[in-house]
């Protein structure tokens, strides 16, 4: 089956649109993975549009329990995104914290009930909406990759079956880096444990976050993988100071520069 | 006791020093959590056996005063007497009212923690009576004046080298013997002496049912049918959510408690008392303590479904990595970071942001508490009653104003890529993103925001050249 471009999916006869939702410090740190989430959609045939009004979601505030700021933040993104049919980012801690947290600050706000079923994490969006089942262009990647769980990617959006839960495994990440040639997937042991970069605990707690990201990169390092593959740039980011730090040699990398293709030379 | 003035990220990083001994702590523990799991996957229905444990507590919760005074007065019918504590101080009294009494000089002690929250060893033992906790962990950590560094497992933060050291100044044990068996053996004869001496027993209650008037203990050393038989008097002392409807429902959390605790299939034994010995005295002292207004909180009441299974510690990655000690309340990890602040926001305050939000509490917790939320709700609480330092809180306060002006924020990005390059490393290595060993990440030359802005202003000129070159 050829993947269906977004055009064909709406049942409204007029075109969808899909809000491009760029996380404040992926835009500011990590703009090729925002490309390669744009350019990826795109070629899929998707109309994607990035509203220049957004900020950030809010996340920080709110896990530092300053209720108004995350509230004027959760108003100020249903306002910028309302208009979309969907909306979709590159993040699956920043898209949990609009799906799952935003009802704590603004429930009663009814233009946010009608926006949140639209919000997606882009691997969920590509699964779930685009039921993709070949990339654009083929990937040919033929690296050893662990996959990296981010937390709340794992166990609020359910991206993969949680360790704790004695449910039948599945694994959104394993199941999309199918359609890469070449690529071999590895779990690391303590297949799903949080990296320590928590948000601002990763500076509220500095040598515990560290010494937590060095056990997950040693982890990752000794299934002979190559890269750190994961959908959340925050613990990429995270465990990339430490690896810096420490002049080793695997690399981490977000999911969507492999299906794009630009992987390979990162 | 515990030292309730505590700071987590500090006495975590303290811990931390020792790296090999933090790496030992984190390993032993997580050993634990996979022996849990392998169990936890013998039951097909595992997690129906949660939402049945979560729905049969959250509906006690719900009428607690009834099944309360259900189970006073079948406890009563039984001969048992029943005591009501508003707080620790409270249950305190009482206990030693009982003890002074009946003349009473020695207590043995098993499976309580919250005689610990109540901090009674010491209470009584400034009145002169003898304490001997007997539970091997507590009597270690009781031997080295500490309060237990985890719920279940109270002496995990320590190897048996240590162990056999204090066995040796305490006991009088051959230096240098390291064997668990030996030291094991040398805590059971001595202990042994003590159960033979003592005038009363006191237990720890795990469930209490309301249907019979029984309270039901679970332990894998057998202390506590020990300290209840030999001594005439027991006294039972409970929190005020011990409480289950009927018997029925005690299967459920059976098969969940020693499962979650320890990994293993049922505890060693699993002992019902629902009358004195012939002869003897039976004693429940109801504890409030605080309860009560955790059970009048929406956001917190949830909490007061624990069954003290202390799986929420041994996944928590924190508490792996900084041990019981580095929590201010008398419980740790996540179960404890959520009932400190709930009782005193002030001290147990930074026990709140000790998470890393992962959530791997509450996916592991037997009766389903929203852990990680709560976490987050309490800092909503300490934010509220300006308990945050005062940096934090000035930085939340200017990206609450930048989150709500873009162009704001995009020149504050923009100076922070262009700055951070230029900076010597000498000033940045003792922030607190790199003091621990993280580099900063690489600064990219434009944000994606202006990427986005040329590559669209690049794709109008196309257009408006084609169409430019169409017209003539
Ligand atoms: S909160 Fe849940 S996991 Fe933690 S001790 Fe209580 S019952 Fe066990």
């Amino acid at each position: 089956m050829q993947p269906v471009p977004c055009s064909s999916l709406s049942e409204a006869p007029r075109t969808m649109k899909i809000g491009l939702f760029i996380p404040c410090f992926i835009n500011e740190l990590f703009p090729h993975v925002a490309m390669a989430t744009l350019e990826l959609l795109e070629s899929l045939g998707c109309e994607v549009e990035f509203p220049l009004q957004q900020s950030c979601c809010g996340q920080p505030l709110a896990n530092n329990g300053d209720s108004k700021g995350a509230c004027d933040a959760a108003r100020r993104f249903t306002g910028v995104f309302q208009q979309y049919d969907y909306v979709v980012a590159p993040s699956g801690s920043c898209v949990s914290h609009v799906t799952h947290h935003y009802d704590w600050y603004i429930a009663e706000d009814p233009a946010y009930q009608q926006l949140k079923p639209k919000v997606y994490e882009i691997i969920e969006f590509l699964q779930d909406v685009l039921k993709l089942e070949k990339l654009p262009k083929p990937v040919y990647f033929p690296h050893k990759v662990s996959i990296h769980q981010s937390c709340h990617g794992l166990r609020e959006l359910h991206h993969a079956s949680p360790s704790e839960l004695m449910i039948p495994y599945q694994s959104r990440l394993e199941n999309i880096l199918k359609l890469v040639d070449g690529v071999d997937v590895l779990l690391p042991e303590r297949r799903d444990e949080c990296c320590g970069f928590g948000g601002t605990f990763c500076v509220d707690e500095p040598e515990l976050s560290t010494a937590m990201g060095e056990d997950r990169i040693a982890q990752h390092e000794a299934t002979g993988a190559e890269y750190i593959v994961g959908a959340d740039p925050s613990c990429l980011m995270h465990m990339g100071g430490i690896i810096r730090h420490q002049g080793k040699q695997i690399r981490p990398l977000h999911i969507v520069e492999i299906l794009t293709g630009r992987g390979a030379g990162a | 006791m515990k030292d309730d003035s505590v700071k987590h990220p500090q006495a975590a990083a303290e811990f931390l020093k020792d790296r090999a001994q933090a790496k030992w702590h984190d390993s032993a523990i997580w050993w634990v959590r996979q022996k849990r799991d392998a169990q936890a996957k013998q039951l097909p229905e595992w997690e129906e056996l949660r939402r049945l444990a979560r729905e049969i507590k959250a509906h006690t919760l719900s009428q607690l005063d009834d099944y309360l005074a259900q189970f006073e007065a079948n406890a009563q019918k039984n001969g048992v007497t029943v005591h009501w504590a508003a707080d620790a101080d409270e249950h305190n009294r009482i206990v030693h009212g009982i003890l002074a009494a009946r003349q009473v000089k020695k207590l043995v002690k098993s499976k309580s923690m919250l005689t610990e929250e109540c901090g009674l060893n010491p209470y009584l033992e400034q009145r002169g009576i003898e304490v001997v906790d007997t539970d091997l962990g507590e009597r270690i950590v009781q031997l080295r004046h500490e309060a237990p560094s985890h719920i279940v497992m109270p002496a995990i933060h320590l190897k048996k080298e240590q162990i056999s050291e204090l066995f040796h100044k305490e006991l009088g044990t051959e230096a240098g013997n390291n064997d668990p068996t030996y030291l094991t053996h040398a805590a059971r004869a001595n202990l042994r002496e003590h159960f033979l001496t003592a005038d009363a027993g006191l237990t720890g209650v795990n469930f209490a049912i309301a249907e019979t008037g029984g309270v039901v203990v679970c332990t894998n050393e057998g202390n506590a049918d020990l300290g209840t038989s030999l001594p005439p008097i027991h006294i039972a002392s409970m929190g005020l959510e011990k409480i289950i409807p009927k018997l029925e429902h005690l299967g459920v959390f059976t098969r969940l408690l020693a499962r979650s605790a320890i990994g293993s299939p049922v505890t060693t034994y699993t002992s019902h008392f629902h009358q004195a010995r012939p002869g003897g005295e039976m004693h429940i002292v109801i504890v409030d303590n605080g309860r009560s207004d955790i059970l009048g909180n929406e956001d917190f009441y949830q909490s007061l479904r624990c069954i003290r299974c202390g799986a929420c510690m041994n996944t928590c990655p924190v508490y792996r990595r900084s041990s019981g000690f580095s929590y201010s309340y008398i419980i740790p990890g996540p179960i404890g970071s959520t009932l400190g602040p709930s009782r005193d926001m002030k001290k147990h305050g930074s026990m709140a942001f000790a998470c890393s939000t992962c959530g791997s509490c509450s996916n592991v917790c037997p009766v389903k508490i929203n852990l990680h939320e709560q976490l987050v709700l309490h800092r909503k609480k300490a934010f509220d009653q300006n308990l945050l330092p005062t940096g934090k809180k000035m930085g939340l306060l200017a990206m609450r104003f930048l989150t709500q002006h873009p162009a704001l924020f995009d020149l504050g990005g923009k100076v922070m890529r262009k700055v951070v390059p230029i900076i010597p490393e000498s000033l940045t290595r003792h922030s607190a993103w790199s003091r621990a060993g993280r580099d900063l990440p690489p600064m990219p030359a434009q944000s994606f925001k202006e990427q986005y802005q040329q590559r669209s202003q690049n794709k109008k000129d196309k257009q408006d050249k084609k169409d430019k070159e169409e017209q003539q």
